[in-house]
């Protein structure tokens, strides 16, 4: 009777490591009969380890004092030095609330888009509004240099329409560009220029999926347009709305250098100033690489931080995450 | 009362249909002025006259602009740079998408997650440049190509793309006799048009319309992109405002009219494809949404 018993045990054993050599087998030759695919990935694979992942293990810079002939690895570690710097030099400070507001102002215009969808998607006539999107994308398709030179042509002081404008209404010309004062509003309307058009894309797709029952429900209820805007198309895109806020949030502090470096001169700096502008500015143009490598993870560790924090509170607000 | 809702209907669709044509406007006036003054004359545009109409129509502005052997450069590089880097871009988009999107392919949970912390954490800017610059790629034009080679957002459009072909119409080429790479070429690739299309547009305009990159990594003139000649010819002009105070002097030799030809020439291969690149761009924007 224990002799069966152990021989069963030996037996089970044996099993056990047979399946699992018969198991790394399989998993060879299913590598072997698939090395093409594993092959051919390699170059992607190594893209990534390069380019990404090898400038994240170089942020270590970031607590150092990087010396060009002492490399990554042997320059002096100074611990949070640069990160202090950053909350105490006047200019970061600066820059720092420029970039603060500017996100700030982006929320603000944020529902835009969706406002714009939901107008395009009470027009009844098909051709008009295919006409009305064909021209509201294009900005996207420009480059910012493009845009920069067309509003800088338009509100120029001596040949702009803005400033025809003004001045046939009897004021003196002003000189946008040149001054700390529009320099914000500047930023943010040529933002929404560019990107209020294309941003309805994603929630006219999700228009075009409302069940047209659920209108004509409403209108036998009795509801007017304006009802069953609020009551049928606004919950049906409110899914989307809210994980795009999402994404944005993620973004919060790293809205594109192109756009507000293309509009910046040394006259209106002062207020238009970003956390990447002054990174190219202070880094790459003074060599200041460790100082304002703490500035680049201070950015992309906020962005982190919200983007979990905010898709917490929409998973618990309203059940739509990103995860 | 019945009355009354529909006639405030009527009003809200006409004011609707009008905001938006406003709207429209605003979008196409600054191009419309762009085209009036690249064909103006300097005189006609320093005085101020010019806005939606060509005045005192003249050609002298592109005849500038096709005279000056730097604007041809930066044009030729931009070329270069927009279908070489394209190309390089699908070639290596897709060599990753696809393995990834087959079941067959082990531990693609962690490439995925490597791929997809990238779009959530950025690296710092100085130490990308570090690399890019050890590789001996500064002032080079591969820094306009190879460091931005994969888009993170391009790999998951394209892969969704993949991961919706049926895995019977695979089986049945292997059962046919075709090898993993086989399948690819013959099965995988031709199936996959609309989707080469549509990502290779995406990369496309943006190396047209790069401009960030070419400012970190280049500091050779000769190497400038159209991007950067632009921005340069802008800046020059803005300074010349900004160093005499008194503007209308200096406006009148100001190059202007060769400026908003440079950058009609910029905008053109755009302008010309913008149909087909709109709908191409509408249907990545919709498949990259549709999140597995």
């Amino acid at each position: 009777m224990k002799s069966t018993l152990v021989q069963q045990n030996l037996s089970t054993e044996q099993n056990t490591t047979l399946k699992k050599k018969s198991r790394i087998m399989q998993n060879l030759r299913s590598l072997n009969k698939y090395k093409a695919l594993y092959f051919i990935s390699i170059p992607g694979i190594l893209y990534f380890l390069i380019f990404k992942y090898l400038p994240l293990m170089g942020s270590v810079i970031a607590f150092k004092d990087y010396n060009i002939f002492a490399g990554i690895w042997d320059s002096t570690w100074v611990g949070l030095k640069h990160f202090e710097a950053l909350f105490q030099n006047p200019d970061s400070i600066r820059v720092l609330k420029n970039t603060l507001l500017l996100s700030f102002y982006d929320i603000l215009i944020f529902p835009a888009p969706l406002i714009l969808a939901l107008l395009l998607n009470e027009l009844r006539l098909v051709l008009y509004k295919r006409f009305i999107q064909t021209i509201v994308y294009m900005p996207h398709f420009l480059s910012w240099v493009i845009i920069s030179g067309l509003f800088i042509g338009i509100l120029s002081p001596t040949t702009g329409i803005v400033n025809k404008l003004i001045e046939w209404l009897g004021q003196e010309p002003i000189y946008f560009m040149g001054s700390e004062d529009f320099i914000r509003p500047i930023l943010v309307l040529t933002y929404l220029w560019q990107s209020v058009g294309w941003g309805t894309i994603i929630y006219l797709a999700a228009l075009a999926g409302v069940n047209p029952e659920l209108y004509e429900a409403a209108k036998v209820d009795g509801a007017n347009r304006l009802q069953q805007i609020l009551n049928v198309t606004l919950p049906a895109i409110l899914p989307t709305f809210s994980i795009l806020f999402l994404l944005h949030i993620g973004h919060f502090l790293d809205f594109g250098f192109e756009r507000v470096y293309v509009f910046l001169n040394p006259l209106n700096q002062a207020n238009g100033d970003i956390l990447d502008t002054y990174i190219y500015e202070v880094g790459l143009r003074n060599a200041q690489y460790s100082f304002t490598t703490a500035v680049g993870l201070f950015k992309s560790v906020v962005g982190l931080v919200l983007l979990v924090i905010a898709n917490f509170v929409s998973k618990k607000v309203s059940g739509n995450s990103l995860y | 009362m019945k009355n009354s809702t529909s006639i405030r209907s009527k009003i809200f669709d006409i004011g609707n249909i009008c905001f938006l044509a406003l709207l429209a406007l605003t979008m196409l006036l600054p191009l419309l002025s762009v085209f009036a003054k690249s064909f103006s004359s300097s005189n006609a545009i320093a005085k101020g006259e010019v806005f939606f109409w060509p005045v005192e129509f003249t050609l002298i502005n592109y005849e500038y602009v096709f005279h000056d052997a730097s604007i041809w450069r930066s044009f030729l590089v931009s070329l270069v740079i927009t279908v070489g880097g394209t190309f390089i871009n699908l070639l290596a988009t897709t060599s990753l998408a696809y393995p990834l999107s087959r079941p067959e392919y082990k531990g693609k949970k962690i490439i995925l997650f490597m791929v997809l912390f990238t779009m959530i954490f950025s690296a710092p800017l100085i130490p990308s440049y570090l690399v890019v610059k050890n590789f001996g790629m500064v002032d080079t034009l591969w820094a306009l190509i190879i460091p931005s080679m994969i888009s993170a957002f391009n790999f998951f459009v394209m892969r969704s793309f993949f991961l919706n072909i049926p895995s019977t119409l695979i089986d049945a080429a292997r059962i046919d006799g075709l090898g993993e790479l086989g399948i690819l070429f013959r099965i995988v690739l031709p199936l996959s048009k609309p989707v080469l299309a549509t990502i290779g547009i995406f990369y496309g305009v943006s190396h047209w319309n790069s401009y960030q990159t070419a400012l970190y990594y280049l500091n050779d003139p000769k190497l400038y992109p159209l991007q950067v000649k632009l921005r340069q010819m802008i800046v020059n002009d803005e300074m010349s405002v900004e160093s005499n105070s008194v503007y209308s002097t200096i406006a009148l030799n100001s190059p202007e009219g060769i400026q908003m030809a440079t950058v009609v020439i910029a905008t053109l291969p755009i302008l010309l494809l913008y149909p087909f690149l709109q709908k191409h761009f509408v249907k990545g924007t919709m498949i990259g949404s549709i999140k597995e």
